[in-house]
């Protein structure tokens, strides 16, 4: 079998006494698509942030390309991660957020160049270069030197995952992209990313309520529910035919809602 | 006679060589303020304990105590140590000690507005430190904080008279000169508060104008398209 691209290894997380997480273990292969979906509070977008390194994780190791990144070996032993090992490892990972997070004091193409320059070392012609082509690909080569301010929220989104796929990820990871946007922009947002796991050799996680979208875009599906995952499988098995009562509950109720 | 215009010309060109002195200071007591309050508001929000909590009290410190204390005891006492400072200079230091610690308040109040999301799209792209304050965070921090920096520009300039306390011949020190070699202190003292009066005027003026221009950009950062 081939080294997992992620595998968490018994990984818990806590809120003082709350525990988000607990025990997880799950692995993803290379280039693997994987929808993560549950109730809020499930500990679902908790996974990514850990993933991102935004979250410290409070027990168990996970793992990057088969390198532990929470954790890194010191004399045979696993020992917490430096700050250094954390920024080496973290670079195959890139991440698209609820709420875009783009630098509001910089144009679309800077935002896209600024860590390509600065963390990979980029020349700035360069880094012009691969910036100007992410955003020719998410369909805004003509708003380059428009600032996020002056674009809307699907705009804006394209914009962060060019700015995610300027660093070269191995791993992307998608946390509730399309929540915050207004319905008619949601698709014009799968569509780059449905672009995206065709066209390229990219390992992804995506945290979602756009169940369709799931549906066709994973290869496997992770249902959350209190901190672990209680049911997986292939998007077909388990949408149409969830074994598990708080699968099926989860489902109707989001089936419903429409 | 109570008031002289004679005697106002005649002093004028060495209150206005004054004035150079009392700009000077101002300028560089707020440049040294500017840059330490920053460093004393990045110290401050730093996540180790050793550093933001003995920060968090030398900025308590220096806002508790009164500045004319300070520019004695930076003048006085710092010999009593073996750093013997011109009065210029010592004054300069004190002014910009003391309102880099009203300055930091300022910076933490701008660095604490920056949204979170801003922190974390910095880390997932693996940003450093020192390019995420440089790049991101300092960007976004100090435009909406100009104001109240600038509001400080002017409460430092008034406070200049202090120096005279160490004689450094500004504008204050010289007018007290003036009044004692003549015994007509009317004139050199009016004329000082009337100097105060139309600098702090214009530089509220200039601070308004740059706030509103400030506003129109922040809203629209990238002008009309």
């Amino acid at each position: 079998m081939t080294t997992p691209m992620v595998k968490f290894d018994n990984v818990t997380k806590r809120y003082g006494s709350l525990t988000v997480l607990d025990s997880l273990n799950l692995e993803i292969a290379p280039n693997e698509k994987v929808a993560i979906i549950g109730p809020s509070g499930s500990g679902k977008t908790t996974v990514l942030r850990m993933l991102m390194t935004l979250e410290r994780i409070n027990d168990g190791v996970i793992y990057v390309d088969g390198e532990p990144m929470t954790h890194m070996e010191k004399n045979g032993a696993l020992v917490p991660a430096s700050e250094r090992h954390l920024r080496r490892v973290r670079g195959n990972i890139g991440m698209v957020f609820q709420h875009f997070n783009l630098f509001p004091h910089m144009s679309a193409l800077k935002n896209c160049m600024e860590a390509p320059i600065h963390v990979l070392g980029l020349p700035r012609v360069e880094a012009e270069e691969r910036a100007a082509e992410l955003l020719d690909m998410v369909g805004l080569g003509d708003k380059k030197g428009h600032y996020p301010s002056q674009l809307s929220g699907g705009q804006q989104q394209r914009v962060a995952i060019a700015r995610a796929l300027a660093m070269r990820p191995k791993v992307m990871l998608f946390d509730e992209v399309t929540s915050a946007l207004d319905p008619e922009l949601v698709g014009e947002v799968l569509q780059v990313i449905r672009r995206l796991a065709k066209e390229h050799s990219l390992t992804m996680l995506m945290v979602t309520h756009q169940m369709g979208f799931a549906k066709e875009f994973a290869d496997r599906v992770c249902f959350f529910h209190s901190g672990k995952i209680a049911e997986q499988g292939a998007p077909e098995d388990l949408f149409n035919n969830p074994r598990e009562e708080r699968t099926q509950q989860f489902l109707s109720a989001v089936l419903e809602a429409g | 006679m109570f008031w002289d215009w004679n005697y106002v010309w005649e002093i004028m060109p060495t209150l206005l060589r004054a004035s150079v002195v009392t700009i000077e200071a101002t300028l560089l007591g707020f440049a040294l303020a500017a840059v330490l309050g920053l460093v004393m508001a990045i110290l401050r929000m730093s996540k180790s304990q050793w550093i933001s909590v003995p920060t968090a009290a030398v900025i308590e410190f220096i806002r508790s105590t009164p500045l004319l204390i300070q520019i004695f005891f930076i003048f006085f006492v710092f010999p009593e140590f073996g750093l013997v400072l011109p009065a210029m200079t010592a004054g300069v230091i004190a002014l910009g000690l003391h309102y880099g610690a009203y300055c930091s308040e300022v910076y933490r109040a701008g660095l604490e507005n920056v949204p979170r999301g801003q922190w974390e799209a910095s880390t997932a792209l693996n940003l450093s430190p020192y390019i995420t304050f440089r790049d991101i965070i300092i960007p976004q921090a100090i435009p909406p904080v100009i104001p109240a920096l600038g509001n400080y520009l002017v409460a430092l300039f008034k406070e200049t008279p202090l120096l005279s306390a160490i004689a450094v011949l500004e504008l204050m020190q010289t007018a007290k000169i003036l009044g004692s070699e003549s015994f007509r202190y009317v004139e050199p003292i009016t004329l000082v508060g009337g100097f105060f009066l139309i600098m702090s005027l214009v530089a509220s003026m200039f601070i308004r104008q740059v706030e509103s221009s400030l506003n129109r950009s922040l809203r629209n950062p990238g002008g009309d398209k």
